[in-house]
């Protein structure tokens, strides 16, 4: 039970996270397919800083440096997206996908580039980079909670906050839903579409070090993050776009998650079940309740769509 | 000049200069990584299978094959109006119908081809209906799907049945020679041609197809109506075409041609399907979207530009990892998809110039 906490409470940080930049891209206009690949760019970084600096460093200082490292390389990431999006009005489908194959690539190529150079160019490096993650672990009572948890629920507050109680919630908000009545009133649409897919790549770049470095000590950049940023998805849309109601749905899918992991040590054994049942049910769950959902959806009313000045 | 060839004309240019710049992205990774052997390195990308031929030729088709029928699978899919993403999970799901056929029911090639697009049409039916009837986005439906299908078919090959299709010697599907010859595509010789050993009549298959989608996309009644629905739905409908019947059997028809790629690569004998680390898609699943994207969607240049990335992807290969990393063949397909996204503002930059100059000569007297 202490584990499936454990877990639950992993993969429904991450899961919120990433949910919630991609809400904020959303929010402004433009869907984030390309959240997966923030993510893996995102973990690359954080991961290669704490591999660096491992040693050399104060643990907060650490932290600090390796989280920023990640929602930079996030942000940098995402104004790929943001660029051909927003600025040259291409299919921002498209635009994700070729983002989500790149990550991947660069990230494989750039960790065996680096391990190969270290290991005195014996070749045939593997894509591995192993870290401490000590620093981002505190013990309380019988759980370990991780820095990243309470950045979670910061972050959940501030996200919620900003958008519905902030004037600048409401401009963001506004060149999703209608943009030209925006841009009427004076709001810059191309900047503030900007601006929601650059804190999509800030919170889904620290959602990839958040599922990277918490559970284990060495990472194989070759999987990406395996999944998890198209899960994120789901959860954004199972939240309806809502920052609590994403949490919720995180907690929701994150609870599947674990069963998946623990399948196999636990009573659940009995059942027979291997981990790729569980590891389907949260997919399955999130078609169900679209099927049932999808008539009164509140997605953005302008996602997907460039926004073009001259048009009508 | 037409303007129907003008733009044919204009997609390919187009398509030349992505690859040019994808390709020159290649080079300065190549160069950052190791310059020493930065252009033979980039020599071995651009000589792909030739580098190494004739082996490498016959692997450049052993996996052209497949990317042909994912490629049109997309762009089938394009041409009606829908992102097919989940070509991926189709391919996935045809793996499991191909595999089934020949390790267990032990059928000819034939059977097991079929077995894997009805697999696939049935996988790609399911984000169809989803979005004719219940008004959910292909895209995620598509994406929900693949991984639904990964592990199910993961669950399958490796569980199901009692385990009889797992080979844990190799830890993976059993070889289909040894256990099931009849399902393996003949070769007509062209193994023995090549020197390789899954060299098969699987890329004439993928052609023919590819020339069939293009007659029943181009010269026939059923094939304007899913593009008109492409189009336009609203106008499709007004003028009496049921435009949900013709989504579902776009995205069914579209799972259909990425289920017989994963026949066409798993009944060449040359591939196993390993259960167990399979945690990622496909991507000969997800390289059909830059391959559809190259070619416009056009089915026939689809042939050309499946060869293309086949062309890239095994002159990676050919890259001596003691330098450089597979993968930046990967990269270079991937920037090209990028600049893909690019490609309408680019014509529609040289339409202009190129009207512009029209008029110049208009008014010089010609």
């Amino acid at each position: 039970m202490v584990l499936l906490v454990k877990f639950t409470l992993l993969y429904a940080t991450v899961m919120m996270l990433v949910a919630l930049g991609g809400m904020f891209s959303e929010r402004s206009g433009v869907i984030n397919i390309a959240l997966e690949g923030i993510m893996a760019i995102g973990g690359l970084a954080g991961v290669f800083v704490l591999s660096l600096c491992g040693g050399s460093m104060p643990a907060p200082v650490l932290v600090i440096v390796s989280i920023l490292a990640s929602m930079a390389a996030g942000v940098l990431y995402s104004l790929l997206l943001a660029f051909s999006a927003i600025t040259l009005k291409a299919d921002q489908t498209i635009g994700g996908t070729a983002l989500n194959m790149l990550a991947t690539a660069i990230a494989i190529v750039i960790v065996k580039a680096f391990n190969n150079s270290s290991a005195a160019g014996n070749g045939a490096a593997s894509a591995k980079l192993s870290y401490n993650n000590s620093a981002f672990i505190y013990r309380v009572g019988p759980f370990t909670v991780n820095i990243f948890l309470i950045l979670g629920i910061i972050i959940l507050i501030i996200s919620s906050v900003f958008l519905f109680r902030t004037k600048w919630g409401l401009r963001l908000r506004a060149c999703g839903e209608h943009p030209q009545a925006a841009d009427s009133v004076g709001v810059n649409v191309y900047q503030w579409r900007y601006i929601g897919v650059m804190i999509s790549g800030a919170l889904g770049g620290l959602g990839g070090f958040a599922y990277i470095v918490p559970s284990v000590t060495t990472w194989n950049f070759e999987v990406g993050v395996a999944g998890a940023g198209f899960l994120a998805l789901a959860v954004m849309i199972f939240g309806q776009w809502k920052p609590y109601r994403i949490a919720g749905a995180a907690v929701f899918f994150a609870v599947f998650r674990s069963l998946a992991n623990i399948a196999d040590s636990t009573a659940l054994a009995g059942l027979g079940w291997s981990s790729n049942i569980y590891n389907m049910m949260p997919f399955i769950a999130s078609m169900i309740i679209l099927a049932f959902t999808s008539k009164n959806s509140h997605a953005p009313k302008a996602e997907g769509i460039p926004y073009d000045k001259g048009a009508r | 000049m037409k303007d129907r060839t003008k733009d044919t004309l204009l997609s390919i240019l187009a398509s030349i200069v992505c690859i040019v710049i994808g390709l020159a992205v290649g080079l300065i990774i190549l160069y950052c990584i190791n310059a020493e052997n930065a252009l033979d390195g980039f020599s071995r990308i651009i000589k792909g299978g030739f580098y190494l031929a004739p082996k490498g030729i016959g692997s450049e088709i052993f996996q052209a094959a497949p990317l042909i029928m994912t490629g049109l699978s997309v762009a089938f899919a394009f041409k009606t109006g829908l992102f097919n993403i989940g070509a991926a999970g189709q391919y996935t799901v045809g793996v499991f119908g191909a595999l089934y056929f020949a390790i267990i029911l032990h059928l000819p090639w034939y059977a097991c081809l079929l077995a894997a697009a009805v697999c696939g049409a049935v996988w790609g039916s399911v984000p169809g209906i989803f979005k004719a009837y219940f008004n959910v986005n292909e895209v995620i439906t598509s994406i929900m799907f693949n991984w639904i299908g990964l592990y199910l078919v993961n669950e399958l090959l490796y569980r199901g049945f009692g385990g009889a299709m797992y080979d844990s010697n190799t830890t993976r599907t059993y070889k289909l020679g040894s256990v099931s010859p009849q399902s393996v595509i003949p070769d007509l010789g062209l193994n023995s041609l090549f020197k390789t050993k899954s060299t098969t009549i699987a890329i004439f298959i993928a052609i023919i197809i590819a020339i069939l989608m293009y007659i029943i996309l181009n010269k026939t009644a059923f094939g304007y109506e899913l593009k008109a629905c492409g189009f336009n739905q609203d106008a499709a409908k007004y003028t009496g075409i049921n435009s949900k019947k013709n989504v579902v059997l776009s995205m069914t028809i579209s799972g259909a041609l990425a289920g017989i790629g994963a026949g066409l690569y798993y009944l060449s004998g040359g591939a196993e399907w390993n259960p167990q680390v399979s945690t990622a898609l496909p991507a000969i699943g997800f390289n059909g979207i830059p391959v559809a994207l190259l070619a416009m969607s056009n089915p026939v240049g689809v042939i050309f530009a499946a060869l293309f990335v086949a062309h890239i992807s095994v002159g990676g290969a050919y890259l001596p990892t003691k330098f450089f990393q597979p993968e930046i063949a990967d990269i270079v397909v991937a920037v090209i998809i990028y600049l893909c996204a690019f490609v309408a503002l680019f014509k529609g930059i040289v339409l202009q110039r190129l009207g512009k100059k029209k008029k110049g000569k208009e008014k010089g007297g010609k």
